[in-house]
């Protein structure tokens, strides 16, 4: 167990920033991008 | 042998399951047009454009791009949160497994009768230019260069990403003229990228991979630490250079197990005539077995 610490404390940190992220409402930002062709990615924009 | 052919197997039916499903949205494709429901809230774990008609994931590279070159925030917990919770348990395995354009190049360099190359002149120098790619391209530009809006691009879609010009562009504009009408010199930009890698992939093994890919790095960096990790067995380690040999981003294993740059493709386990390299899935508790 001890060897798979850091893993674990990582993935925890991850957890933490990934709901402070959500609720701060950087995923509605995601979804906005994402749900329109983006012109950049295409090669167009 | 066997066990060689049924891991190799396993890997690639993994890679083709996890494109097909993560590019599920068929319709798209007939269409001309991207999927538009919440599933898009979430990211997938690898390079997966998310303007490629079938997508239902984001892409966690664009989806950094975009919080970042945002007006409301200039760093991304979300999507850092997220490539730290994979990269905390599979390391590059996800470039193994789990991103479509992996495959892509996987699949183009089994393309027999041409010479094989293992490196290219300069690789080490060139290897940096995945770290110049995520710190300038995916990060400082989108977050320092805005318009009067304060809104920045996405630097790396929009001048590099042949994954987007792949699953994204041509699909798109092959099904919709009216994108079709707004071609210009940068979609000729992209084409050639794209180009490029593909011709070399045919050649050498996941040129993106090595040299370009932003996202690749993100998790090379965890290989160290990952939950799926390998371990070197030095009692049955005779240094044959069996592993090194096997390895089609010529790494020697036996000196660097978790190497940045590694895949988890498992040739160098199968390799081994002493089964001297394990991974944490497969570990047995023996001793002399240290872990890098
Ligand atoms: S263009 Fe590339 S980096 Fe951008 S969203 Fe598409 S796949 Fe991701
Ligand atoms: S390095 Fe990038 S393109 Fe290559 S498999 Fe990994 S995420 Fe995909
Ligand atoms: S070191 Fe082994 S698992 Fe990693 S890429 Fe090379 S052959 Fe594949």
């Amino acid at each position: 167990m001890k060897r798979h610490l850091p893993a674990v404390a990582v993935f925890c940190l991850g957890a933490v920033l990934l709901t402070l992220g959500i609720v701060r409402g950087e995923a509605q930002t995601v979804l906005q991008k994402a749900v329109i062709i983006c012109m950049e990615c295409i090669g167009i924009g | 042998m066997a066990r060689k052919t049924l891991r190799s197997q396993l890997r690639l039916g993994c890679q083709v399951a996890f494109t097909a499903l993560s590019n599920g949205y068929v319709q798209g494709f007939f269409k001309g047009k991207i999927y538009n429901s919440p599933t898009k809230y979430a990211c997938v774990p690898g390079l997966n454009c998310y303007s490629c008609p079938g997508a239902l994931g984001s892409c966690p590279i664009g989806s950094l791009q975009a919080v970042i070159g945002s007006r409301k925030f200039h760093v991304s917990l979300y999507v850092l949160g997220f490539l730290m919770m994979v990269g905390a348990i599979l390391g590059k395995a996800v470039c193994g497994f789990l991103c479509p354009f992996g495959l892509v190049q996987d699949l183009l360099h089994k393309i027999p009768g041409v010479k094989k190359l293992r490196r290219l002149p300069g690789e080490t120098y060139l290897q940096w230019l995945r770290y110049v790619m995520l710190g300038l391209l995916v990060i400082l530009l989108p977050m320092v260069v805005v318009d009067i809006v304060g809104q920045g691009s996405p630097w790396f879609c929009k001048y590099v990403c042949p994954s987007g010009t792949l699953l994204g562009g041509i699909p798109l504009l092959a099904g919709n003229p009216a994108l079709r009408s707004a071609v210009g010199w940068l979609f000729t930009w992209k084409m050639a990228i794209l180009v490029v890698i593909l011709v070399l992939s045919v050649f050498l093994y996941r040129p993106f991979c090595r040299y370009l890919c932003p996202l690749g790095a993100v998790y090379g960096f965890f290989n160290r630490f990952a939950l799926y990790r390998f371990t070197l067995n030095e009692e049955q380690c005779t240094h044959c250079g069996a592993c090194h040999k096997v390895c089609g981003l010529d790494i020697d294993p036996s000196k660097t197990p978790n190497h940045s740059q590694c895949i988890r493709c498992g040739k160098c386990l199968d390799a081994c005539p002493h089964e001297a390299i394990v991974s944490t899935m497969a570990r047995r508790k023996k001793k002399g077995e240290t872990a890098f």
